[in-house]
């Protein structure tokens, strides 16, 4: 695909002011889906199975089925509503979106319109450059997700020049959230950090509240972007367009990014910008038209009357109110001193937007110092290789027990970070990586002194040089057992006894 | 022997297979064999259910053998409506759009009716969809009413009603939208209820207009329709609409049949024009014996049933064009290939085309219509306003009496083809009967006698407020004892006997 003209971006914010406005899905990570008791992919426990067995009449929108509301879906949007700062609607209606998609089991999606659970909320947004920020919620409303086509044939993948598609309804009825933003205004320059931040907090919200699994590279978590620019002075906004889909964190930045530079190049072009939903490709780093949108797209709602209104009491949202998590701000000045890390360090952790997982890593059993090793460091590194979050890499409990073998001396840190790629390509836990892989060091003193014995006589002089004082000799002794170790061994130790061995020889 | 086993009522069936003097077996058989008989000619089946019907009646045979508990109905056969969807019976809503779909589950009615030992016969005609008042809509050929086989026998549920007064099952599982048991029972010399809206669960029964359907029995008399209705009503946790609170026995109101005291409000509005005169004569009758009985008769009005059928007509189009649209092809059902290949909007639009019939597109099409942007407002938003209007109307009606009175339906059977061509004309059928969907009220219709113009049989209808059904089974009892002492018997022992058909059925292998 041509790449389309990209405007240098701070040129691009001489020019025009970027006004953003976010969708979140958040998938809800429910025992059974949003309107029948059917497994729920989107809880871990069900994420691995097979096409269409996660389902029941009610997912395949089978004649007769009718949806029956999940008590627990409505709980965990009350508490997400809440957490957004929003009002909770003493009365919300379901309403039917009318729609003809092979994806969508009954032709029409069962969301919420014009009453929503929740409205009118806020949230704090804090940039990696310290900045904060007060992102206005709109809504968030309670739906359905569709199934999952997988089109085959053609080059793409996408439906155009598809032989055939494949149609998984185990998706089909899985609980959503929607999260609307007002539009957002005065990011400026920061306005890509400020997206991408904005979804780190959503991510860090539903994690705290339990309601998600909140994976983005397995859609729990997903962002549709609005980006619009209006010239310098102007009052009326101008058109937007809307990424669909952006599905890990720094794509949500750099889309953001892309659609300021690709929508300035048109407008000082003195093209116009076409209301058109976009899509996001993560290997080209650019957007690409998909289908016009406009205001006017009828999707004929109306209230659903399979469904009674969804009338929570004023105890139930006392009580789920009393049971909110601390809010992320907050949670994090108790964690950056808890930890004792520099504010360089928190701010390297925050920036990753890996808090959660060092709290869930330390709370495994590691120190925050390892904790933060790890993630910021090599986890980062192979993430960012791979282009995926850090976050869905591997789990805390994995990288707690990666640590605690490098304490308790059973691996070195370069045999850790061979167990690592082993627990990332799915060869077990830490300890079964070892066992398998054979990663563990030698502590038998036996295996090392053999070692250094022969190293030592086939290194004559510097045995001597050794026995004369000059101990940094050893080095190249050390340097060959290690070699004939594979690695499997501590240095340290192997520098000790190369010193006695060395001694007793003597 | 079979003869008199097919005109027993349920009631007295079902005492019969308590005591032993007849098995489910021979009365299932019975049944069959009349079918076969007979539905040559009246067509109220789209499938019956053959040996495995005997099968299901030998296990309750072997049950009550073994001394299992067996509720009043067990061991009675029943047929029921394609519009509930039963697990391996195809299930088609009268439409070529679901030809050969076998369901994987049992709608609830049908579960219930199974739990309590009834006999699954089959499952009979309708209108496609339940759009129409004739049966002529329906894609497999029309029913034919065991009254004059050249007339209608009612809409939807004209297979039903049919399937009851030819004696092809002693009862059966209707759908009432806006009239489709009553309609049917009253052009039929039947029975049919309409329980409160959210009595009987909805699951398993292919939508139409979700918040106007309502599953209740169809019968021929009034006990047999309360002892089906206590077996069928009851909350449902698949079905939202459902009402949580338990019933009390409808047929215990059978066996009341008390009218002294009670006030019933005649509907000045569904009593003059348009009216057949024999239609009105029988519906007068009926109400002086109930005065003579008692009860205290008093006119009321409802000044906003005028608009009804008009509101009924937005709202029932627009639910039914987001109902239908999982008709795609993609899932079940027909699917029809454009030659060469197609997109997949392709195919969904060719299969549509193909497997809807006239009707159910024009209901589609005005329904889309009445839900799009800017009309929204005009039509949808407005219907729901005068259905506010209808029910408050209910309402001061029943603040001043217990039930209300009208004739069921305007006229008697009308002839095939008669109001193919003018779709408002078939609607109208329908105007005594849609103001109790519109206000989830309860409604019964059962027959007042033969029309003296064409000596076909009509019907009365009784209204009550919601969840007070057992008011309708009370009155319908009482007015049923007196007629049929006027009578001499039940009406439909006046109904034609179809046995000289059955030469043509077998010749035509019908079945």
């Amino acid at each position: 695909m041509a790449r389309a003209e990209l405007m240098d971006f701070d040129k691009a914010l001489e020019l025009f002011e970027p006004v953003i406005g976010l969708e979140v899905h958040v998938e809800l990570n429910t025992t059974t889906k949003m309107f029948s008791s059917a497994p729920n992919p989107a809880n871990s426990q069900f994420h691995v199975a097979d096409p269409n067995t996660l389902i029941t009449p009610v997912c395949l929108g089978l004649p007769g089925s009718l949806p029956v509301v999940n008590g627990e879906a409505v709980k965990y949007s009350i508490s997400l509503g809440l957490a957004l700062g929003c009002e909770i609607a003493p009365s919300s209606r379901f309403a039917r979106k009318n729609y003809f998609y092979p994806d969508l089991a009954k032709n029409y999606q069962i969301s919420q319109y014009d009453e929503p659970i929740a409205f009118d909320g806020q949230v704090e947004v804090e940039l990696e450059n310290g900045r904060v920020f007060t992102v206005p919620i709109e809504r968030a409303h309670m739906e359905e997700d569709a199934g999952k086509l997988t089109h085959v044939g053609g080059s793409t993948g996408r439906i155009q020049g598809a032989e055939y598609s494949l149609v998984d309804y185990n998706r089909a009825g899985v609980p959503l959230v929607e999260i609307v933003t007002r539009p957002i205004f005065g990011g400026e320059a920061d306005t890509p950090a400020l997206a991408k931040a904005y979804v780190a907090t959503i991510r860090d919200i539903v994690l705290s509240l339990g309601i998600s699994e909140a994976r983005m590279e397995r859609g729990n978590l997903r962002c549709d972007a609005n980006v619009s620019l209006r010239p310098r002075g102007q009052e009326k906004l101008g058109t937007r367009t809307e990424t669909k889909n952006v599905n890990s964190m720094r794509s949500v930045e750099r889309a953001v990014r892309y659609e300021i530079q690709r929508q300035a190049a048109i407008l000082a072009g003195g093209g116009t910008i076409i209301q058109e939903t976009r899509h996001w490709h993560e290997d080209t780093g650019a957007t690409s038209a998909g289908r016009p949108k406009s205001d006017a797209d009828d999707y004929r709602y109306f209230p659903e009357p399979d469904l009674l209104p969804v009338v929570p009491s004023k105890e139930l949202v006392d009580e789920l109110r009393a049971a909110l998590p601390e809010p992320p701000a907050v949670r994090r000045r108790r964690l950056k001193s808890e930890w004792g890390f520099t504010d360089l360090e928190f701010q390297d952790v925050a920036n990753s937007g890996l808090l959660i997982e060092l709290e869930a890593t330390v709370k495994a059993g590691a120190t925050p110092a390892a904790a933060r090793k790890w993630w910021t460091g090599e986890i980062a590194r192979l993430a960012n290789a791979a282009a995926v979050d850090a976050s869905g890499l591997v789990s805390p409990e994995h990288v707690a027990e990666l640590a605690q073998l490098v304490d308790s001396g059973t691996l070195t840190d370069r045999l850790a970070r061979q167990v690592l790629e082993g627990v990332i390509a799915g060869e077990g836990s830490p300890q079964q990586v070892v066992d398998a892989r054979g990663l563990a060091v030698v502590s038998d003193d036996g295996a090392l002194i053999a070692a250094i014995d022969e190293a030592l006589a086939s290194q004559p002089d510097v045995l001597a040089k050794i026995r004369d004082g000059k101990v940094q000799a050893a080095g190249a002794v050390i340097g060959a057992v290690m070699k004939a170790m594979q690695g499997k061994a501590d240095a340290a130790r192997v520098r000790e006894l190369v010193l006695e061995r060395a001694a007793q020889t003597a | 022997m079979s003869d008199e086993l097919i005109r027993l009522s349920a009631a007295a069936l079902g005492a019969k297979l308590a005591s032993g003097e007849v098995s489910s077996v021979e009365a299932t058989r019975a049944h069959l064999d009349r079918i076969a008989a007979v539905d040559g000619a009246v067509h109220a089946f789209l499938h019956v259910e053959g040996e495995r019907a005997i099968e299901t009646a030998a296990e309750i045979d072997r049950q009550r053998a073994a001394g299992a508990p067996l509720g009043p109905l067990a061991g009675v056969p029943i047929a029921i409506k394609d519009v509930l969807v039963t697990k391996g019976m195809p299930s088609t809503s009268g439409s070529r759009i679901l030809e050969g779909w076998i369901p994987p589950y049992d709608a609830t009615p049908v579960t219930k009716v199974r739990e309590a030992g009834m006999i699954p016969l089959g499952k009979t005609n309708m209108d496609e969809f339940a759009m129409g008042s004739s049966t002529e809509h329906s894609a497999y050929g029309p029913t034919h009413n065991p009254w004059d086989l050249d007339r209608i026998p009612g809409g939807s549920g004209g297979g039903s009603a049919a399937s009851v007064a030819a004696f092809e099952a002693p009862l059966a599982l209707g759908s009432d939208t806006g009239g489709s048991i009553r309609q049917p029972a009253h052009v039929t010399g039947t029975v049919g209820v309409k329980p409160t809206y959210g009595a009987v669960s909805r699951y398993g029964s292919i939508a139409l207009a979700s918040s106007l359907d309502q599953i209740g029995p169809v019968t021929r008399n009034v006990l047999d329709a309360a002892l089906l209705h206590d077996v069928i009503a009851g909350h449902d946790p698949l079905d939202s609409t459902s009402i949580p609170e338990k019933w009390p026995s409808m047929a215990d109101a059978v066996r009341r049949a008390d009218v002294s005291g009670l006030r019933i409000g005649v509907i000045k509005e569904l009593d003059g024009e348009g009216f057949q005169a024999g239609v009105r004569q029988r519906f007068h009758e009926s109400l002086e014996l109930l005065e003579k009985q008692g009860a205290e008769i008093v006119e009321v009005s409802a000044p906003h049933f005028e608009y009804a059928i008009a509101a009924y007509y937005l709202i029932l189009p627009a639910e039914a064009s987001s109902n239908l649209a999982k008709f795609d092809s993609v899932r079940f059902g027909l699917r029809v290939t454009p030659e060469g290949g197609g997109t997949v909007e392709q195919v969904m639009s060719a299969t549509r085309e193909a497997g809807f019939g006239p009707e159910v597109k024009r209901r589609i099409i005005l329904g889309t219509y009445a839900l799009s942007a800017g009309y929204y407002d005009a039509y949808y938003g407005s219907a729901q306003k005068v259905r506010t209007l209808v029910q408050r109307d209910f309402d001061a009606a029943f603040a001043n009496v217990d039930v209300l009175a009208s004739p069921t339906a305007p006229t008697t059977a009308f002839k095939f083809g008669e109001k193919m061509a003018d779709p408002v004309s078939m609607y109208l059928n329908d105007i005594a009967t849609i103001p109790a969907n519109l206000a989830g009220v309860p409604g019964i219709s059962l027959p007042s006698g033969l029309a003296p113009e064409d000596g076909l049989p009509v019907g009365i209808q009784f209204l009550a407020p919601a969840r007070e059904d057992a008011r309708l089974y009370n009155v319908g009892a009482a007015l049923e004892q007196l007629l049929e002492a006027r009578w001499g018997g039940p009406l439909l022992a006046q109904a034609p006997d179809l046995s000289s058909h059955e030469l043509t059925a077998t010749e035509e292998g019908a079945l």
